[in-house]
């Protein structure tokens, strides 16, 4: 326990340094939902294994590495391109350790009305979307790392679409860390689509190099009244990374929302996600596929809050284990009274590829009201028997058969991606993964 | 081309085939037909060498060469070929993937250039003829959501594609409507030529209306108790299984 006392109190002189140099600048009201954030961190400290929470998730590595805040963002060597997710035209938001690097970004040719850009110089600028919304649905009363990041709230994306706007090259953000001394960055994004609008963003968490550092990292995404927003998010942080985020979606009268989620990298990385379906006839879908090795932990925390009458949600995660690593699924579907004519489906399956190998997968239910329809299914296990041995029926050779079944249990999650760029790009980096993994 | 001598299979310690022969030549339709139970699924599990149906005594020799020793997917290669009474769901993976894997498979291990996509396609186009079907059933993952009759029929194009010399269907027949019977029939047919065989298991006559035996064979507990023409077949439609049951216990 001393540990994280230590690291609380690390993390409380960051603040201190923070507030009198970096963060100086930034508006009142800014600086007092930091100041509450901090306050609210300084109560919580980091969460120990016997908080429900985190019961499978032991963040002790985090709280012992003594992280620095970096001031400014040291120099990337890699070319950013080949980092990115996309490789057809995009609008690209660099956040470098931590802060908005506008030579490394490329943003062209914007409808009319729509933002991209820095969350520093929104801020600096007053914008009053950002006043109103920011810091207003990742809620950080309970949560100890969304509380530290809100507390250094100061730079990441900002990203608007106005109304009717529909942005035809999606939006990466590329959240690129160096690989110089041990640092903790706390990136925030702040996504608002408004009513009627289209857009796809990409966020994408990466390294060039096998550093230690740890990402804190906190996005809020509005979707508007029958809007459209297609998410994905990349976690492929450099193995020796930790990685902690909250990604808290709101939705609205029929919109359409869908996240993909793919985590490969990380030594340990925990991942909230909090789907609000707060209007009627609004449909979410959130995909995922974690594909773990080494000693790799992986846990993710979903919520899909069904909060009004006529919204479907559908959750997929299935991962990838071998090795020592471990998987966490804890997915919570909540419906609200009165949220009549629910449908809400979802599943988690995992494949473990070693006997060492972890999961640990919990459904949760909460409904509160009567007429709804709530599926969910749970799988942990080796490769089918009868299924290898269709394959090698067909001349396919087991190692063959290991193959392409693993690959097959990524590629459903991938395949619901509409044909495209990213979704070539992410079949790509999955098949990869895999070699690297299992071997070619 | 398919030679069994006294096979003894056992699946979990249970023996279900109790000393069966079968020789069957080039050219030639075999129908093995018997009750539920009989054994008839494990002798063509046995043919594909599922490593769950443990062969205790007896041979099977294919074109002179003990299967016994060989991996399931040797004896694809060699020109094997089931197709499953319960084929499997493979997720994520295309059915045209999948076939241009096995298809290369079997290929490579033939001295035979390996099929890019596109020349692949061809092939396929070709060969999804012979069963009806366009590309959309291709570009689906294998058997995933399928109806019953969608999966036999995806058990022909295999087979259709992979050109075996010995096919053994399972209980092909059973869950299809009589014109998607007619459909498979026909395309099992089409495919026969008189350099391979085919070994076709059914419960029922009615698949044999429409693909025309050489031979019929009954198997009752794990025993072949009555071979003949494709009369017999008729005769078992009308007396059912029971009177040979009879005639064993006599013997």
């Amino acid at each position: 326990m001393s540990g994280f006392t230590d690291a609380k109190d690390r993390y409380l002189a960051h603040f201190e340094h923070f507030s009198a140099n970096g963060g100086a600048a930034a508006p009142d009201w800014v600086k007092q939902t930091r100041g509450q954030a901090i306050e609210r961190f300084a109560d919580l400290g980091f969460p120990t294994t016997r908080a429900e929470e985190w019961r499978f998730t032991n963040v002790k590595p985090i709280a012992d590495e003594p992280y620095e805040l970096t001031g400014v963002p040291r120099s990337i060597e890699a070319n950013i391109a080949d980092l990115s997710v996309v490789s057809t035209p995009v609008q690209r938001v660099v956040i470098a350790d931590g802060h908005f690097s506008g030579e490394r970004s490329s943003i062209c040719q914007l409808p009319d009305g729509v933002t991209v850009g820095s969350l520093s110089s929104a801020l600096d600028s007053g914008n009053e979307l950002v006043r109103r919304h920011l810091a207003q649905y990742a809620r950080f009363s309970e949560n100890a790392f969304t509380a530290l990041c809100t507390a250094f709230l100061h730079d990441g994306a900002f990203i608007h679409v106005p109304k009717n706007t529909v942005v035809e090259t999606p939006i990466e953000v590329l959240f690129v860390s160096s690989d110089a001394d041990p640092t903790v960055t706390h990136p925030r994004c702040l996504v608002l689509v408004d009513s009627g609008a289209q857009v796809d963003v990409v966020e994408n968490y990466i390294s060039p190099g096998s550093g230690k550092y740890f990402t804190n990292a906190v996005t809020e995404l509005v979707v508007g009244e029958n809007a459209r927003v297609r998410c994905y998010r990349v976690q492929q942080e450099s193995p020796s990374a930790h990685h902690v985020a909250t990604t808290h979606v709101h939705q609205h009268k029929d919109s359409r929302f869908s996240l993909t989620l793919v985590a490969f990298g990380a030594a340990l990385s925990r991942h909230d996600v909090r789907l609000v379906l707060d209007g009627e006839g609004a449909e979410s879908s959130l995909d995922g596929l974690y594909v773990m090795s080494g000693k790799q932990h992986v846990d993710h925390h979903t919520v899909i809050e069904h909060a009004r009458p006529h919204c479907n949600s559908v959750e997929r995660l299935n991962g990838i284990m071998d090795d020592f690593s471990r998987a966490v699924f804890v997915g919570r579907i909540i419906v609200r009274e009165g949220a009549q004519k629910t449908d809400a489906k979802q599943s988690n399956n995992n494949l473990l590829l070693s006997g060492t190998a972890r999961a640990d997968s919990q459904p949760q239910l909460e409904i509160y009201a009567d007429d709804v329809r709530c599926t969910h299914g749970a799988t942990l296990g080796p490769l089918d028997e009868g299924s290898m041995f269709y394959l090698r029926s067909r001349g396919i050779d087991e190692v063959g058969a290991r193959r392409l079944l693993t690959y097959g249990f990524g590629a459903e999650i991938l395949g619901r991606i509409p044909v495209g760029d990213i979704s070539e790009r992410l079949h790509t980096l999955f098949k990869n993964r895999l070699e690297n993994m299992i071997g070619a | 081309m398919l030679e069994i001598k006294n096979l003894r299979v056992s699946v979990d310690g249970n023996e279900i085939l109790k000393g069966v022969d079968l020789s069957v030549n080039a050219g030639e339709i075999h129908a093995i037909m018997g009750p539920n139970g009989s054994g008839k699924s494990t002798l063509a599990q046995a043919i594909a060498g599922h490593p769950a149906y443990r062969v205790t005594a007896g041979t099977i020799e294919y074109e002179g060469e003990d299967l016994l020793e060989v991996q399931p997917e040797q004896r694809a290669r060699k020109g094997i070929f089931l197709a499953f009474q319960y084929p499997v769901a493979i997720r994520g993976i295309t059915n045209a993937y999948f076939l241009r894997s096995a298809l290369n498979a079997i290929r490579k291990e033939r001295g035979l250039e390996e099929l890019d996509a596109i020349d692949f396609l061809d092939v396929l186009e070709e060969k999804l003829e012979i069963i009806g079907w366009d590309d959309s059933m291709v570009n689906r993952p294998v058997n995933d959501g399928f109806s019953g009759g969608e999966k036999k029929r995806n058990e022909i194009l295999q087979m259709a594609v992979l050109e075996p010399r010995l096919a053994v269907l399972d209980e092909t027949d059973s869950g299809l409507d009589i014109d998607a019977l007619k459909t498979v029939a026909a395309a099992v047919n089409k495919l026969h030529k008189p350099d391979n065989a085919t070994v076709v298991v059914t419960h029922y006559q009615r698949l044999l209306n429409h693909i025309e035996p050489d031979y019929v064979h009954v198997l009752t507990d794990g025993r072949i108790v009555k071979s003949g023409g494709k009369e017999l077949a008729l005769e078992l439609e009308e007396r059912g299984y029971d009177w040979l049951s009879s005639d064993v216990a006599a013997v």
